[in-house]
């Protein structure tokens, strides 16, 4: 047992780190509004990075890394709240061409979300739905949709979908099952990296901020609104690592419980700090201008896919009863 | 990331797990609660059973007399010991984690041929006199005073949370020997034998009805210089030693036992009726049972992390304080959830049904840890400051 990074884990997180700084600072995150969520260039981009093809293997053109390296990755993608469907192009690779190369952009839903909201409808090519029975391709010419004109989050774009067609089988149960899984720890790191950005954010303005002559950071009702905010994302941080690490290594029994565990923490993580960093940021943090409220947005939006906070506590609570 | 554990950590479960079937029915059975006497019999025995077989001083490095283990192991011994219900380190707590590996790290090497073996074989038992009615989270605070008189110092004073007081044969004792220094640069740590002329132990009532602390007065006690430990006026920076090994490893028993304790409270949910459901069908509360799960799972992993952190860098991390927070909060909460499971079966420390004491007596029990060994209000402090940079 050594539950801390490789070398080689650490060199993968720092290069996607920069990747993101360089590639996505939060001047083009906010102008990726206006092409529907996503750049293809900038796609592209990620796609040789490895961020789609990163777990399939070396002779389908991946990295054949792991669960693990997915998770660090996506960490960091949401650290930097890159947008775009990056899970479900993630998941696709090797399924549908194209989606790991980043030439077509994947996006997908449970069937079971009614109402259909389909995130991302101007930027992608191929739309899948997960259910009990299987993953299959719908047809979206055959799809009526009415476009959201006010998203909750600008950079989640949406249309509502007024049914869903069954479409034409890419996988087998089995497969849902697997992608289930694999899709909640993706969007936990993802979270979590999002709850760690929002930690750091408002430790820096609680440094500048001063009120009564001094850094509003001093004062113990803001310390300790910081506190619990690290100490939640260090906490989902274990749950989502060892669910990685879980769906990597069948020796560790059955990942259900973990990876909901992950998913609800994550979540949690993310959505309180969102609401923590809105506080400490206090009038500015209620402004379109501070990042925050972008962080607190996706929050909400990814604490809805691939199960919800509930969802994910009733799951847990199943496998204790069992 | 790697959390299979290796050959050699399964190896040392099973000979451990094989030593403790056999071990135990030689054991004693547990004896009442307030019965100290013989507590300290039976948690010395197992001490010394512990000592016979190799695995006293788990934490405590080999050349000391200690067991040496990797801290890999030494998560497995807790895990083992608690999960055959084998008494945990009990009236042995502060000689095994506080006073013994302080005296490893910082007395002579008389002092500690004097007192390791004696700590490790159960010979001997420590209390700790730090806190006091007025020095409480603000412990540097202290006022107990010393004063050098030939080869003696003399103390007056008064102590508070001293466990296991009663049946101890020494304190490990903060005292104030220069009150006109700075209040971290006067204090001293000393050797405190409890049987010296002027010890009063005053056992104290917790809400638990309970009296495993005391409070201490000390009139005029005289305790040779030799016992101190650590250069005068050092004894601040010498009991900071002491904290570093608290807030290690001090929880991983506890935590192993919530995660036993949870089961048996679904277990005790599914037969709970009320009217023609469970408490389990209660949607409501299993949701919140099933977050309180994940939780503790979390930082189960994250007990994991820390030791994995710190068998690579030689320091504990930001871990310990993180786990001590959020652990300690996590629990009431958990008993919070067994006293809506029980219902007016709550009403009883006596068993209405198995167990059902036990939750109670339980969810009592915990108000402690959230105050005691730096409270929930300091842990943000230190987060907050230590690790976070934020200013004072």
């Amino acid at each position: 047992m050594d539950f801390t990074l490789t070398d080689d884990q650490v060199a993968l997180q720092e290069g996607v780190r920069k990747l993101c700084e360089g590639r996505f600072p939060m001047e083009r995150v906010r102008a990726l509004a206006d092409p529907g969520g996503v750049d293809r260039d900038l796609w592209r981009e990620l796609a040789d990075a490895g961020v789609f093809s990163l777990r399939l293997a070396e002779a389908d053109g991946g990295a054949g890394l792991g669960t693990a390296e997915g998770a660090l990755v996506f960490e960091e993608l949401g650290r930097a709240l890159v947008p775009g469907p990056l899970v479900w192009t993630h998941l696709a690779a090797g399924l549908v061409p194209g989606a790991a190369e980043g030439e077509r952009v994947v996006g997908g839903l449970q069937r079971q979300e009614e109402p259909f909201l389909v995130e991302y409808p101007d930027a992608i090519d191929v739309l899948l739905a997960v259910d009990d029975d299987g993953l299959w391709e719908v047809d979206r010419s055959r799809l009526s949709a009415r476009p959201v004109s006010w998203p909750l989050d600008p950079l989640t774009p949406a249309h509502v979908a007024g049914g869903l067609l069954r479409g034409e089988r890419r996988g087998v149960p089995g497969d849902a099952a697997r992608w289930r899984l694999e899709g909640a720890v993706l969007t936990g790191a993802y979270l979590l990296g999002m709850a760690a950005a929002l930690t750091d954010m408002s430790v820096t303005y609680a440094k500048e901020r001063q009120q009564f002559d001094k850094p509003i950071g001093s004062f113990q009702a803001i310390k300790h609104i910081l506190a619990d905010m690290f100490v939640r994302t260090e906490v989902a941080r274990a749950a989502v690592y060892a669910a990685a690490v879980n769906l990597d290594e069948p020796a560790l029994g059955p990942p259900g419980r973990a990876v909901a565990g992950a998913k609800l923490l994550a979540g949690e993580a993310a959505t309180l700090n969102g609401k923590a960093a809105t506080q400490v940021h206090g009038g500015m943090g209620f402004t379109w201008e501070v990042d925050v409220h972008l962080y607190l947005k996706r929050a909400w939006v990814l604490d809805t896919t691939f199960g919800t906070a509930d969802d994910h506590a009733d799951a847990v609570a199943g496998l204790l009863g069992s | 990331m790697d959390l299979l554990w290796t050959e050699d950590d399964e190896r040392f479960r099973t000979e451990l797990r094989a030593w403790i079937d056999q071990a135990l029915p030689k054991l004693p059975p547990a004896t009442k609660r307030e019965d100290w006497d013989a507590r300290r019999a039976r948690d010395t025995t197992w001490q010394r059973m512990l000592y016979d077989a190799g695995y006293a001083g788990i934490n405590w490095p080999a050349d000391f007399g200690g067991r040496g283990a990797a801290l890999s192991e030494q998560l497995v011994f807790y895990e083992e010991i608690t999960k055959a219900g084998a008494p945990d380190v009990g009236v042995n707590f502060v000689g095994l984690l506080h006073a013994g590996p302080t005296i490893i790290a910082e007395a002579t090497d008389e002092q500690r041929a004097r007192h390791l073996p004696a700590i490790l074989k159960g010979e001997e038992v420590w209390c700790q006199g730090f806190s006091e009615p007025s020095a409480g989270s603000d412990l540097a605070s202290l006022r107990c005073r010393a004063v050098r008189d030939g080869d003696d110092y003399v103390i007056s004073g008064q102590k508070i949370w001293t466990s296991f007081a009663q049946v101890s044969d020494y304190c490990e004792l903060l005292v104030r020997t220069d009150p006109d220094a700075p209040k971290h640069k006067g204090i001293t740590w000393l050797i405190l034998p409890m049987d010296a002329p002027g010890v009063d132990v005053r056992p104290l009532r917790t809400v638990i009805g309970s009296s495993e602390f005391s409070e201490l007065y000390l009139d005029d006690v005289r305790v040779p210089v030799a016992n101190r430990v650590g250069a005068e006026n050092d004894g601040w920076r010498v009991a900071m030693v002491t904290f570093s090994f608290e807030r290690g490893t001090s929880l991983v028993s506890e935590m192993v036992e919530a995660r036993r304790q949870l089961d048996e409270l679904v277990k005790v949910a599914k037969v709970v009726t009320r009217g023609s459901a469970t408490a389990w069908d209660d949607v409501g509360l299993r949701r919140e049972i099933g977050h309180a799960a994940a939780e503790l799972d979390a930082l189960w992993n994250m007990v994991k992390r820390t030791v994995s952190e710190a068998a690579r860098t030689g320091v504990p991390g930001v871990g310990a304080s993180v786990v001590k927070l959020y652990y300690t909060e996590l629990i009431q909460r958990i008993g919070d959830l067994a006293l809506r499971v029980l219902d007016r079966a709550s009403l009883s420390l006596d068993d209405v049904f198995e167990h059902s004491g036990h939750f109670v007596e339980e969810r009592l029990r915990v108000l402690a840890l959230t105050i005691a060994a730096g409270s929930s209000q300091i842990q943000r402090n230190i987060i907050g400051e230590r690790i976070l940079g934020l200013p004072r």
